[in-house]
């Protein structure tokens, strides 16, 4: 049985490509760009493109983290995936950190107003709050406990291969593993769940405000982290690895597509709706420029292809069990979150509908680094963790 | 509803039970359905049963849900009786929305339990044979239905090669009948001998 990853050649290739197709995007960008009102386009694709894969490699340490307290088996069959996945919060935080330096301590661009609230009433009575101390260590203090959380996480699972197993041993590995995946998912909840979207995302239109905005990245987040957990799944089992996980694992995981489409929907439409019937000045402002300003054509792209096509596609039981369906509508919601995240940033940023191919070039340099991250990661270690108490609950697994 | 003959066989392991159920079919038997105490996943693979389309009714409910009530909503409020609700259009569709997503959730789900009530032929005041009293406890019971061609000794004898722990041979009515347990079933029939007597 192949169980040890071997990175191939071309996948090597393709992601050093796409790696180098993102930082030559970033210089064409640095150049393009310039200038007091180009630079905004500039530091607002960086942004964009790092809280997304940032939070996007995130939901697969929350996705180990929730299958761990469900005490769900199905899952360790692929564990090792979303586990060399979550390898890449790290870097990607570390990168997120750096941009957020730039944008609230270089002033670069002209993306977060609050850093000057002075004369504003608004940003005033909000700067307790959204402040350069509050934000950037709060920044710091959450993405430092992902990371640390997520090295953890993955520590126990490799130093799992190495024990010798007995029915106490298997006991204390579940113990130790549900004790620090429910310390991550308090810390997620507390992040992820409520805080960390609003600093990042939701005070680039500071004067607005959503309670449900939190969930709603969250869901776009997890949706599209499910969908890359998928992907690096097939293109696996396409490989000839992974041999304990066929037809039975990938219809959960298209479920999990599926249900999490229609749960972002949900959110979005809730937040939408309300805003939408009490009219109010104050918070119709967000949707002015998406709805009926220059955004009108990707604000209703982003539903069809984040709503649309997941209900009418994901919806049979045999596209769900289908490797070439669920691989294609996996990019397909990644792109649409891509989107999503592009929506929520560019309004009240760049306020203009521009072609993004300097959005884009940047999206594919991150995935190629998530790609080069979570392939290295693979082939650390088997692709089996052989001494999990669950594993054979994966291997019969049947949905 | 026609009377029909049945060897009756009972086990009390899922891990004898479906290695019984392939032996049995590739034997040539006629499984008539297997009653077991709870879900039993893939018995319904092993079994050879086709897949249900239970779900594309569903469906086909949902979208009925989703157009009766989008139509009926904008043929009241924009023909028969337009309303001025606090300013908003006429044709309002966000308002729509949610009251169209519970038309579609409430015809698809009591469609779908309709539909399957009638599959499963369950009704009100319908009573169906049951094979063995423990069928609802701790047995898995499966009956073979035998055709002319079946001798109920061989069965027997093949149910008893294959693991079963109790057998035996049932004439009843297999389908649906409106009426009570009592007249058919002696279980409950016995007189109750009262504590401390």
């Amino acid at each position: 049985m192949k169980d040890q990853f071997v990175v191939p050649a071309r996948l090597r290739t393709t992601s050093f490509v796409l790696l180098g197709i993102g930082l030559l995007t970033l210089l064409i960008g640095l150049f393009a760009f310039s200038g007091e009102h180009g630079s905004t386009r500039f530091w607002a694709g960086i942004l964009q493109n790092s809280t997304y894969f940032l939070l996007l490699v995130l939901a697969s340490t929350f996705f180990i983290g929730a299958t761990t307290l469900a005490h769900g088996g199905w899952q360790i069959g692929f564990r090792r995936v979303p586990e060399a996945i979550s390898m890449a919060v790290p870097v990607l935080g570390a990168i997120l950190l750096v941009v957020l330096g730039f944008l609230i301590f270089g002033g670069k661009g002209h993306i977060y107003h609050w850093i000057h609230p002075e004369g504003d009433k608004v940003l005033e009575f909000k700067s307790p709050f959204l402040n350069k101390g509050f934000v950037s260590i709060a920044s710091v203090i959450t993405v430092g406990a992902w990371t640390a959380l997520t090295l953890k996480i993955r520590k126990m699972s490799l130093a799992e291969d190495t024990w010798t197993m007995s029915p106490d041993a298997g006991k204390r590995l579940l113990w130790r593993n549900t004790v620090w995946c429910a310390v991550f998912i308090v810390v997620f909840a507390l992040s992820v769940g409520s805080t960390t979207p609003w600093l990042w995302l939701m005070s680039i239109d500071a004067h607005w405000f959503s309670t449900m905005y939190s969930w709603y990245t969250f869901a776009s987040t997890f949706v599209s982290g499910m969908s890359l957990i998928a992907l690096f799944v097939i293109y696996l089992k396409g490989q000839g690895y992974l041999q304990n996980v066929n037809d039975e694992h990938l219809h959960d995981l298209g479920k999990f597509m599926f249900a999490f489409s229609i749960f972002w929907t949900y959110l979005w439409f809730s937040q939408y709706m309300l805003i939408w019937y009490a009219n109010m000045p104050e918070e119709t402002v967000y949707f002015q420029p998406r709805v009926w300003g220059p955004f009108r054509p990707t604000f209703f792209l982003n539903l069809i292809i984040n709503f649309i096509c997941p209900l009418l596609i994901l919806m049979k039981r045999s596209t769900k069990r289908n490797y070439t369906s669920v691989g294609f509508m996996a990019g397909l919601i990644i792109f649409g979150h891509w989107l999503d995240f592009f929506q929520m940033v560019m309004p009240g940023t760049v306020k203009e509908l521009h072609f993004p191919w300097y959005e884009l070039g940047l999206g594919l340099g991150f995935v190629g680094l998530i790609i080069w991250i979570t392939a290295n990661q693979l082939a650390k270690a088997p692709l089996t963790p052989k001494n999990h108490p669950y594993l054979k609950e994966s291997i019969v697994h049947h949905t | 509803m026609a009377v029909k003959k049945f060897v009756v066989g009972c086990f009390d392991d899922e891990a004898v039970l479906f290695p019984a159920v392939k032996k049995v079919r590739s034997a040539g038997y006629k499984i008539h359905d297997v009653y077991t105490p709870f879900p039993v996943h893939g018995l319904d693979h092993a079994m050879g049963l086709r897949e249900t389309s239970l779900h594309t009714a569903g469906f086909i409910y949902g979208i009925t849900g989703t157009t009766t009530a989008l139509s009926f909503m904008s043929w009241v409020f924009t023909t028969d009786w337009p309303m001025n609700i606090g300013g908003k259009p006429h044709f309002p569709l966000p308002a729509f929305i949610p009251i169209t997503f519970e038309l579609t959730v409430l015809f698809s789900a009591v469609g779908m339990v309709l539909t399957f009530c009638y599959l499963c032929q369950l009704a009100p005041f319908v009573k169906k044979h049951v094979f063995h009293p423990r069928q609802s406890d701790d047995l898995f019971v499966m009956a073979i239905e035998l055709t002319d061609k079946t001798r109920p000794e061989e069965v027997k004898a093949f149910l008893d090669s294959v693991g079963a722990k109790e057998i035996h041979e049932q004439t009843v009515e297999a389908g649906w009948w409106l009426g009570r347990f009592d007249k058919e079933d002696k279980l409950f029939s016995q007189p109750v001998q009262p504590l401390n007597a």
